[in-house]
């Protein structure tokens, strides 16, 4: 296991890179501890799976540099970093058992066959296979394949990290969730790093202690689930994360006051310096949903639409000619002359999409 | 569950038999008529019954064609089959090398038979040839005319340049559909070049290579125009494979039942060893 440092690491897949636009990767610079589990969330092209295979070294980078408990990587062959890697689609040898699958890695390697029957002996009990071992892998359902994947990165003890790239998209969500808690057990029991990339919410705040969210070949907030959801550091994390995300509306700041159009809503604090000041872009006031309180007092709404969800509801609304959603109660019934309030636990300030810190 | 019995169906399946029937079974028939009957012209036929697949069955031309025959075809499946696999895998995988290599593999498929053997004709003459005769130069006596031996080295390294092609395709086709997912895994795994190969690539390869195997094997053991217009057949019988020596027997001396005789005889070779090569091919591949 390892601690991982990625030095400002950039790509591009251009051979000559010239703007911020050409580079797949923007800039990262981040430590995954060892023994974390990291989820690397962001959606489609923001560079996530660029990420994981520099860290596994499919790909070096154009600019940067690796580190692995303080030794430079960098140039170093994926054979040599010792790194496994589960892809998203499973990836078997199927003229070999599922035995024969699991040993691969170790053969390949030159272990001795008395420690590599001890290895996969225990990775198959591991992965809940052992019944198949002599089964030839080509007949397995896909989640089975996906287990074999997955057990060749587990039966080497001393890899420094495994590394999942989306690996539960071809798996029913039944298996989904039973491979996401067998994953997070054999996390807690052999204190992997383990860095887990995917565009699925659920999974990544399911799965991870520490969540990167990234966005446009760079990452914007890493964090515990509930510092996601709480206090997004970027628009794009309010409304990539929760459900529906978070309303994010163009205000006024005038001290511990923002004005919404004819509105005016109380700030838990002013706004420290740069949102007031003019040039610093637009200011805008996020909340979520699950903030922003439907009643009988507050800022008139019109409502549009009403979600039933089964566990809550969702009321979509226009306030100020802007949309808006709530998250009520399943019990709770919509007044007849609607209102809202935020909740001021809720309320975030953006100045050109970054987050500001309130004066308390 | 109460069947229903409808009959329509044939008229559907009706037009595929006629025209099989047409371009395969009433030929295949009016061979297997010659061979049970001897004409001596005027269409007058007497039954013959199984003499002519006696005497072809005891005609040591007969065996000597066909052993020339299994051996053409053994040695060109040893050399093309390889090559081809490892021209295949040397192929770009992107970039503008592939559609450049794509056609040069193309180019020699293209080429009728008779202008492939007419080009090596040429070719390997020593007098005016530029093979032949820089071979010569060289101080090697190469004369495909005179020598047995040189006029093998000559078929066969015809044979190779006109279809080792066919097998890169179909291999580069195998290779290409293998997703980058799987050389990532590999190097993950750490596998060598070789276990990359084996696990990997040859599994991959193996319905295409199928394919290529067969088709080298009866084309290769039904050669006729090359070597015709090569060597025609010499020096002596040395390059009469079996369906050179069927072309004399039926318009050269015009025998037409020892001739159809001959023909069964050669399909059902030709039929029986195919089936061999795919039954042991597929089998292998379900053993794995």
């Amino acid at each position: 296991m390892a601690r991982i440092d990625v030095n400002h690491v950039r790509h591009s897949y251009l051979p000559n890179p010239q703007k911020d636009a050409d580079f797949a990767l923007r800039e990262v610079h981040h430590v995954f501890e060892d023994g974390g589990a990291y989820a690397l969330l962001g959606p489609s092209g923001c560079g996530k799976t660029t990420l994981l295979n520099i860290i596994s070294g499919l790909l070096h980078p154009s600019h940067g540099q690796l580190l692995f408990n303080g030794k430079d990587v960098t140039s170093l062959s994926t054979q040599e970093r010792n790194i496994a890697q589960v892809f998203q689609f499973p990836v078997i040898y199927d003229t070999m058992t599922v035995y024969d699958n699991l040993a691969f890695p170790l053969r390949n390697r030159g272990v001795p066959e008395a420690d590599v029957d001890r290895k996969v002996r225990e990775t198959l009990e591991m992965i809940d296979l052992a019944s198949w071992a002599k089964k030839k892998a080509r007949g397995l359902t896909a989640d089975q394949k996906q287990k074999i994947s997955l057990g060749r990165g587990l039966v080497r003890s001393d890899v420094n990290a495994i590394l999942f790239d989306e690996p539960l998209t071809v798996i029913d969500p039944h298996m989904k969730w039973v491979l996401r808690s067998q994953l997070k057990q054999l996390h807690r029991r052999f204190g992997y790093t383990m860095v887990y990339v995917t565009h699925d919410q659920t999974e990544a705040l399911t799965f991870a202690d520490q969540v990167v969210v990234m966005y446009d070949g760079g990452i914007v907030q890493i964090g515990t689930p509930a510092e996601l959801f709480e206090r997004p550091r970027h628009t794009f994390v309010g409304y990539f994360i929760g459900s529906p995300g978070m309303n994010v509306m163009p205000v006024a700041i005038d001290g511990k006051t923002a004005t919404l159009g004819s509105q005016r809503i109380e700030l838990p604090g002013a706004p420290k310096a740069a949102a007031g000041k003019a040039g610093s872009g637009a200011i805008e006031l996020g909340i979520r949903p699950e903030y922003v309180r439907l009643g009988n007092d507050g800022m008139p709404v019109t409502i549009s639409k009403v979600e039933d969800l089964g566990r809550h509801k969702v009321v979509r609304a226009k306030l100020e000619g802007r949309d808006i959603a709530a998250v009520i109660g399943e019990d709770e019934s919509v007044p007849a002359d609607p209102k809202v309030r935020f909740d001021p636990a809720g309320i975030n300030i953006y100045a050109d999409s970054w987050r500001v810190e309130m004066e308390a | 569950m109460e069947k229903t019995w409808n009959n329509k169906a044939w008229f559907l399946v009706l037009p595929v038999l006629v025209l099989v029937a047409f371009s395969a079974v009433i030929p295949l028939m009016t061979v297997v008529n010659y061979s049970v009957q001897d004409t001596f012209g005027n269409n007058v036929f007497f039954w013959a019954g199984t003499e002519w697949f006696e005497e072809l069955l005891s005609s040591s031309r007969f065996w000597e064609a066909m052993v020339r025959n299994l051996i053409f075809s053994f040695i060109i499946l040893a050399i093309e089959v390889p090559l081809g696999i490892f021209i295949a895998l040397n192929m770009p995988k992107k970039g503008w090398g592939v559609p450049v290599c794509l056609v040069l593999m193309a180019l020699p498929l293209l080429i009728p038979w008779n202008v492939v053997g007419t080009i090596w004709q040429v070719f390997g003459r020593n007098d005016i040839g530029l093979l032949g005769y820089y071979v010569n130069a060289l101080g090697i006596d190469y004369n495909y005319v005179q020598d047995p031996f040189d006029a093998w080295v000559t078929v066969i390294i015809m044979d190779v340049w006109h279809w080792t092609s066919l097998v890169v395709l179909l291999c580069y086709a195998g290779l290409v559909s293998i997703p980058d997912a799987f050389y990532q895994a590999a190097k993950i795994d750490g596998a060598s070049r070789w276990a990359v190969f084996r696990y990997i690539q040859l599994p991959k390869m193996n319905r295409v290579l199928l394919i290529a195997v067969l088709l080298r094997f009866m084309d290769s053991f039904m050669i006729y125009t090359e070597p015709f217009v090569v060597t025609g057949g010499g020096p002596g019988n040395s390059t009469t494979f079996l369906s050179i020596d069927l072309v004399k027997t039926a318009l050269g001396q015009f025998d037409l039942g020892p001739a159809a005789a001959m023909s069964l005889v050669y399909f059902l070779i030709v039929l029986l060893l195919s089936w061999v090569f795919y039954t042991v091919m597929t089998n292998y591949d379900a053993e794995r």
